[in-house]
């Protein structure tokens, strides 16, 4: 075993230390504790990269380095991590991904005055989620993953004197929380199953050979397999990170927190650790008896037959990508519009998993990570420049006042779409469409795959034409950053924001070459396989018709959001959009998202509540009764045993007292204080004396 | 004639005039001046026992009255020094407005 893989700790450890020293310092630090996370991060992102070359050298086999945690009864707890292809290209994305946004951070906080809290929430949720990636034990994962759920709710309420703000964290808590029941569940029933929650132990591990097959053999609800029930409860816990419908609704009001937030958290890293989760289980959500004969297979794309499992995952996806594509069209916040792109491009990851296998969907992770996390920064730069609004209707006319955020922008919207052949969105997500237009179950996912291209090349291009077509619709004294520009002082961000951008942007575009299917890299080194350059490989398998098919759909997007946006301009600030104006009703329910909100206020949240009173009222009168009853009882036993402790026991010591009292009193009285008296006395018992002498003594 | 038991009855007049006054008086000095009566009552039981005693001849009445009258003088002294330093602290003699030690 190498060096790099036992000491893989260090790597979630830098960042989780940096965030304790933070907690501690005072509040004035801001300096030092951006520096520390800063630092933590770019220490991780070393041994990340030293941990990639070991990955590389290995050539796919999973090391592992497990050690016992506790023991209850006669069984063991073992926790552990591990290294394999998928650990390591998810450890360099999180800490290159978390590094830029930690340094975009330090000029997007800058006037914040807890500063120094959010670079400790920010390397806190770092640490956790590469402890999250490297995990080798499903219980350790879920322990990182709960504390990943912990900082998003700290820091998507980090502006918490906004009730907004505090009600989008609380939501986001307990809607991941509900995914998390399942998650718990199936963890149990695997423990159950298998015995461990060590993924790789040497031929032990629950998703090695032995295991699964025992799983497999073991009858579940449903007509299932053990297996394939714990995979879709495991499947409950990644559709509530990762904002799958029906459990998407907090994604998009988590954009209250800050914007490097939404970026890192809610965009590149957390929410895709649902998917990341998927990949990880991938041989569980792939167990079957006819799976597990060809062993080999597994992982890797086309041979490996429909479980129920993957069809769960595919069906959840597709439909998502679809639903959240639709809703993002009608929307007017700039971080709003990309919450539900990012809900659209989590439901391709999942698809891509369930069809394609885990190479698919995580070759669309990566790219997004890098895409998304690009838009949400550039995001970020136009609030900060426009002073903090939102809503795109007031921007506009952007393109000439922040030159660098806008080609950064451009990239990323365009990897978003998938511009085809340059860019790395087009060959992840041709990858995912073309595992799907041979997904043997049913072609209907591949059709909702390309409606969701096509409106995400929509929206992002409405949101272009919006943003930076066009001219400034700011009200006046709106946007009061006070540079004393021309109007109201619209400004490029500094460069400590632009720099990242412009690293990110290079990647978005760049990434996807590691991936296309001449050169299948990324494929083969997730698979543990050699990838070799093929540009025939390009016109094999129906890959021109699925390329050439994406590629037409992309560029109907594009061109519809032109025609219909971007040609005539945004005309005023208020103006109608140009698709509400033809449908108004259709576009409301965009607007409102379907509804699904005031649906789970008008269902689940009531139900919630009538329990909650009935609860109350249950608790009030027939326990509350009862405990009633109970301290009645035993405070007229203590007014008993006041009394008789008042009255007999402390009545007799109280006499007792005063007849000291007395007693002392009556003899002071004889000390007068006049010395004649004592000679008085003195006289009486002389005479009382001379008197018995002489009668006495006869 | 007078015979022993005249100085007695002159002896226990003498006592009983020394104590009245050492009991009624209010003014300190009075009262020691009463003692010393009650004392000077008790010297001359002493003589008159000696001079009517078996033993007339063998001056013990005498030596007994000379220590005792000393021992009085000596008494004299230090009752006079209180009284003296009482006056001088409290500015009075009154022995009824001297209460200061009443329990």
């Amino acid at each position: 075993m190498s060096e790099i893989v036992r000491n893989l700790w260090l790597i979630p450890a830098l960042p989780m230390l940096a965030a304790g020293v933070c907690a501690l310092l005072k509040r004035g630090r801001r300096r030092l504790s951006a520096g520390l996370a800063i630092g933590a991060m770019a220490g991780a992102l070393g041994l990340s990269v030293a941990a990639l070359v070991e990955a590389m050298r290995a050539g796919g086999a999973a090391e592992t380095f497990n050690f016992v945690w506790l023991q209850f009864g006669t069984e063991w707890l073992k926790l552990g991590w591990v290294l394999n292809p998928l650990t390591a290209v998810m450890l360099v994305m999180v800490s290159f991904v978390g590094l830029l946004i930690f340094i975009y951070s330090v000029g997007y906080m800058e006037t914040d005055e807890n500063f120094g809290r959010f670079f400790c929430f920010l390397a806190l949720f770092a640490g956790a989620m590469l402890g999250v990636v490297i995990s080798n034990s499903l219980l350790l994962l879920f322990m990182c993953w709960e504390l990943v759920g912990l900082t998003s709710y700290l820091l998507i309420g980090f502006w918490f004197e906004k009730p907004s703000a505090a009600a989008a964290a609380k939501k986001a808590f307990i809607v991941t929380r509900i995914g998390d029941l399942g998650f718990f569940l199936g963890m149990m029933w695997l423990y159950a199953g298998s015995g461990t929650l060590l993924f790789y132990d040497h031929g032990a591990g629950c998703l090695e050979h032995t295991a699964l097959a025992r799983l497999v053999a073991q009858a579940g609800v449903l007509g299932l397999p053990a297996a394939g029930i714990i995979a879709i409860l495991i499947f409950c816990g990644a559709a509530g990170k990762s904002g799958q419908v029906p459990l998407h609704v907090w994604l998009p009001d988590a954009m209250e927190g800050p914007t490097p937030v939404s970026a890192l958290i809610h965009a590149a890293t957390m929410v895709a650790a649902g998917v990341f989760l998927m990949a990880r289980i991938y041989p569980l959500l792939a167990a079957s008896a006819a799976n597990l004969g060809s062993a080999a297979a597994l992982g890797s794309a086309a041979s490996v037959e429909p479980t129920p499992a993957l069809m769960v995952v595919t069906w959840v996806g597709a439909i998502t990508a679809v639903f959240a594509a639709v809703i993002a069209v009608g929307q007017y916040d700039i971080k709003r519009i990309l919450a539900y792109s990012t809900v659209s491009q989590l439901g391709y990851m999942m698809m891509g998993i369930g069809v394609g296998g885990a190479a698919v969907g995580m070759f669309h992770l990566i790219t997004h990570a890098f895409f998304k996390a690009l838009l949400f920064l550039g995001a970020g730069s136009v609030i900060h420049g426009c002073g903090g609004e939102q809503d795109i209707r007031k921007m506009g006319g952007l393109r000439k006042l922040m030159p660098v955020t806008f080609a950064a922008y451009t990239a990323g919207m365009l990897a978003l779409c998938g511009l085809p052949l340059v860019v790395s969105g087009f060959w992840s997500k041709d990858a995912i469409l073309h595992a799907a237009s041979e997904w043997s179950v049913s072609h209907v996912p591949f059709y909702l795959g390309t409606i969701g291209a096509l409106l995400t090349a929509f929206y992002m291009t409405r949101q272009m034409a919006y943003v930076f077509a066009g001219t400034l619709r700011l009200p006046e004294g709106e946007a009061q950053h006070g540079h004393g520009g021309h109007h109201a002082g619209v400004h490029e961000s500094p460069a400590v924001m632009t720099v990242p951008l412009v690293i990110l942007a290079v990647f978005a575009v760049g990434l996807g070459f590691i991936g296309t299917p001449a050169w299948p890299w990324f494929q083969s080194f997730l698979n543990g396989g050699q990838a070799s350059f093929e540009l025939k490989a390009l016109a094999g398998e129906g890959m021109l018709a699925v390329m050439a098919t994406s590629s037409v759909i992309v560029l109907a997007g594009l061109g519809l959001g032109w025609m219909i946006y971007g040609r005539r301009g945004i005309a005023s600030a208020e103006a109608p959009d140009a698709v509400g104006a033809k449908m108004p009703a259709v576009f409301a329910t965009l607007g409102a998202a379907f509804y699904v909100d005031a649906l789970y206020a008008a269902t689940v949240v009531r139900l919630n509540n009538f329990a909650a009173r009935m609860s109350a009222r249950l608790d009030r009168w027939v326990f509350g009764g009862a405990v009633r009853t109970v301290t009645g009882t035993v405070s007229g036993l203590a007014h008993l045993d006041r009394f008789t402790d008042e009255t007999l026991v402390n009545g007799g010591f109280d006499e007792g007292c005063e007849s000291v009292t007395l007693g002392g009193l009556i003899l002071s009285l004889l000390q007068g204080g006049r010395v004649q008296n004592y000679m008085r006395g003195i006289g009486t018992a002389l005479v009382v004396l001379a008197a018995l002498m002489m009668w006495g003594a006869r | 004639m007078t015979t022993l038991s005249h100085y007695l009855l002159l002896s226990a007049l003498i006592f009983a005039v020394g104590m009245a006054g050492a009991l009624t008086r209010r003014n300190a000095i009075l009262v020691l001046v009463g003692i010393e009566l009650m004392l000077n009552a008790a010297n001359l039981n002493l003589i008159a026992f000696w001079r009517y005693g078996p033993h007339p001849e063998a001056l013990t009445g005498v030596m007994f009255a000379v220590f005792s009258i000393t021992v009085a003088a000596a008494e004299a002294a230090v009752g006079l020094g209180l009284i003296l330093a009482l006056h001088r602290h409290m500015q009075t003699t009154d022995l009824d407005k001297v209460t200061g030690m009443k329990g």
